[in-house]
């Protein structure tokens, strides 16, 4: 599903991802865990072509068999991939119902985007009015986050990356986002960026990654996340 | 230029004014007017602030130019020429559905005007501006640059010493004009300078909203377009004046704009402003009668190489008067937009209510927005409030928007079109349609 092959990246001309090299299957649930800094969301954010990361020539990713190094982002999210965002920035004047009006234009009728939009905030307890009003105002870290959670279902892609969307959310919310995440699961791939296992109590994983000093250092089964419990990142 | 019976000389003399004038079949006080407004344009220097007006070479510019001999009437009878500039810019799908007259300008003249016949009945004066002077001398010069004096600044001078063209409008005493009347024009020939003149009646208890668009083609040269509106509101009335800008990208825009409010008289001001390389614009509301009102919604795009200086200026005199500026303003790739607010109320303008708000929206590093508020209070009993904002577009929201699998120019036109929003949604919806196409063609760059 999602290749990447060698992938380097840099920033200012500081390497912050070393030779990442892993393929992500179809279907499958990752999770990808590493301390503060070890480039996570660098990660997540170069698979979208972010523009301030610069990826080395050697460097491959491949989305369904195809090289999406040079694509343009947003038709690698039209060709399946989303990410959340750790702290998605509020937008003035643009709601999330405006923003999945855009992109789900072609696909989707108005009349049927505003009945799922209404019947998903009302899965994930999201208020309706934020619905409406711009993306990201005066909304608690949960609500933003389930806001994200919210345009994954929506868009419907085949690979979505979910970089800590756990942090900033209260136990009740946690259950909300994953039960929602779990409910929409079928046939999809989900990579879970994350610091704590209590998300992984909701969503089995399939494989663990750790990502550590910019380099992939460890791939295992859940076990791995017992590991890391007791004896933390730095001793792996 | 076939079909341009007279082309002055460029550059600008006692000689050319007499000429236009004599051309025209003008009243010897006309004459005088324009010969004391040259000597006055003459001698008056550029403002000392806003934008850089150097690079205008008025020895450039031809200050006349008419195309056709006389006014048409009907679309049929328009020569071919003209009538293919119009159906370029869509005016008569625009007339059939919508307007109750049209007069419109092609150059410096006005060629074709259709008042329509209900207008006529009711006794409204809908013609272009130097008809008017013949047809109703009386009305005219009890009006005419009364508001806006020949001295306000050298581009009203010079605006006074060569106009040529523009729409005068009259409505009687308690006539409500339900449709909006408009005109539309446009600069047509390289290094042409045009120069029209704008004066709109409201009788006592009448209403009415004109609406002034244009659009004008890419030039290689400077080319200027000094404009004078002038607006009386009489007691009891309503006007409502809306402005849709699209000068090429070379021209300079200076424009004077007055209006004056009688008792419980109300005007507005909505002007949007896309184009022309420097526009200088600060519409202006006299609240001279108690209880009346003033609005300026404005709304500017800046690209590269542009500079928006424009804001409002609200006088408040009367008592209990009541005014609320708008400005939104958009700057992207290297263009600057400010906004320039004087709001006075003077001493005795009791219990009076200013309200200021301006919002930038900056698209990228490259582009710039200042602002320049100015609150002059001399009645303590009265309040006035100013608010300011100015957001940063950065990649980061566009990166997040993107990566929903939104193209970038949609995401920005997104963004922009909710920005600007409070002030389309002040104008009809076509024109607002037309509005938010040309700001999303300019965004996009497919107009140069």
């Amino acid at each position: 599903m999602l290749r990447l092959s060698n992938v380097s990246v840099f920033a200012d001309d500081k390497k912050i991802i070393d030779d990442f090299s892993f393929n992500f299957e179809y279907g499958k649930v990752y999770v990808l865990m590493g301390p503060n800094g070890s480039g996570k969301s660098t990660l997540a954010l170069s698979i979208l072509g972010y523009p301030d990361y610069k990826l080395s020539k050697k460097s491959k990713i491949f989305f369904k068999n195809k090289i999406i190094n040079k694509l343009e982002t947003y038709k690698r999210a039209q060709m399946g991939l989303f990410m959340s965002f750790q702290n998605p920035d509020m937008i003035s004047g643009v709601s999330v119902y405006d923003l999945l009006r855009a992109a789900t234009e072609k696909s989707i009728t108005r009349e049927n985007l505003y009945d799922e939009v209404l019947k998903l905030a009302k899965e994930l307890q999201i208020p309706e009015n934020i619905l409406f009003n711009s993306l990201n105002e005066s909304t608690s870290g949960g609500e933003k986050k389930k806001l994200e959670v919210l345009q994954s279902v929506i868009l419907n892609c085949d690979l979505n990356i979910f970089d800590e969307i756990d942090s900033g959310v209260d136990i009740d919310s946690l259950k909300t986002i994953t039960n929602v995440l779990t409910k929409y699961k079928k046939n999809k791939t989900y990579i879970l960026i994350t610091h704590y296992n209590r998300i992984l109590k909701y969503i089995k994983p399939d494989k663990v990654l750790i990502l550590k000093n910019k380099k992939l250092i460890r791939i295992g089964d859940s076990k791995l996340i017992n590991e890391i419990e007791k004896k933390g990142f730095k001793n792996i | 230029m076939k079909n341009t019976s007279y082309k002055f000389p460029k550059g600008i003399n006692e000689n050319i004014v007499k000429k236009i004038s004599h051309i025209k079949n003008e009243p010897l006080w006309m004459t005088s007017f324009r010969l004391k407004a040259y000597k006055i344009f003459k001698n008056k220097k550029n403002p000392k602030w806003g934008p850089d007006l150097s690079h205008i070479n008025f020895n450039n510019i031809c200050y006349y130019l008419k195309s056709t001999e006389s006014i048409y009437n009907s679309w049929e009878k328009l020569p071919k020429k003209i009538k293919e500039t119009y159906k370029k810019l869509k005016i008569p799908e625009a007339e059939k559905n919508f307007l109750g007259g049209v007069n419109a300008q092609y150059e410096s003249e006005a060629v074709y005007e259709r008042v329509n016949k209900d207008l006529q009945k009711k006794g409204i004066i809908f013609y272009d501006i130097d008809t008017a002077l013949k047809k109703y001398p009386m009305l005219f010069k009890k009006y005419f640059a009364t508001l806006v004096q020949i001295d306000d600044n050298k581009y009203s001078a010079l605006n006074s010493c060569v106009w040529s063209g523009g729409t005068f409008l009259y409505v009687p005493k308690n006539v409500n004009v339900e449709l909006p009347l408009q005109a539309y024009f446009r600069i047509n020939s390289e290094k042409f300078g045009q120069f029209e003149r704008t004066l709109i009646i409201a009788d006592e208890g009448s209403r009415v909203h004109y609406i002034e668009g244009c659009t004008a083609p890419i030039y290689s040269s400077i080319s200027l377009h000094a404009a004078v509106v002038e607006i009386f509101a009489l007691k009891n009335s309503q006007v409502k004046y809306t402005t849709i800008q699209n000068w090429s990208n070379n021209i300079y825009n200076l424009v004077t704009k007055r209006a004056i409010a009688y008792e419980n008289g109300k005007v507005e001001w909505v002007d949007c402003n896309i184009g022309s390389r420097v526009t200088m614009k600060y519409p202006c509301v006299v609240l001279k009668g108690d209880n009346s009102k003033g609005q300026v919604l404005s709304l500017a795009y800046a690209g590269s190489n542009q500079h928006h200086d424009a804001g409002a200026k609200i006088f408040h005199i009367g008592k209990n008067t009541k005014s609320r500026v708008i400005s939104k303003s958009v700057s992207k790739k290297g263009g600057r937009t400010s906004f320039r607010g004087l709001i006075t109320i003077e001493k005795g303008a009791k219990d009076s209510l200013s309200y200021v708000s301006c919002n930038a929206l900056i698209m990228d590093e490259k582009s710039r927005s200042d602002t320049y508020p100015k609150v002059v209070i001399k009645e303590k009993e009265s309040t006035s409030q100013h608010e300011a904002t100015v957001e940063k577009l950065g990649e980061k929201k566009l990166f997040y928007m993107t990566s929903r699998g939104i193209k970038k120019e949609t995401a920005e036109s997104l963004l922009v079109n909710s920005f600007i929003e409070p002030v389309t949604r002040e104008i009809p919806i076509e024109y607002s349609v037309e509005l938010y196409r040309l700001v999303n063609l300019e965004m996009t760059g497919a107009v140069g």
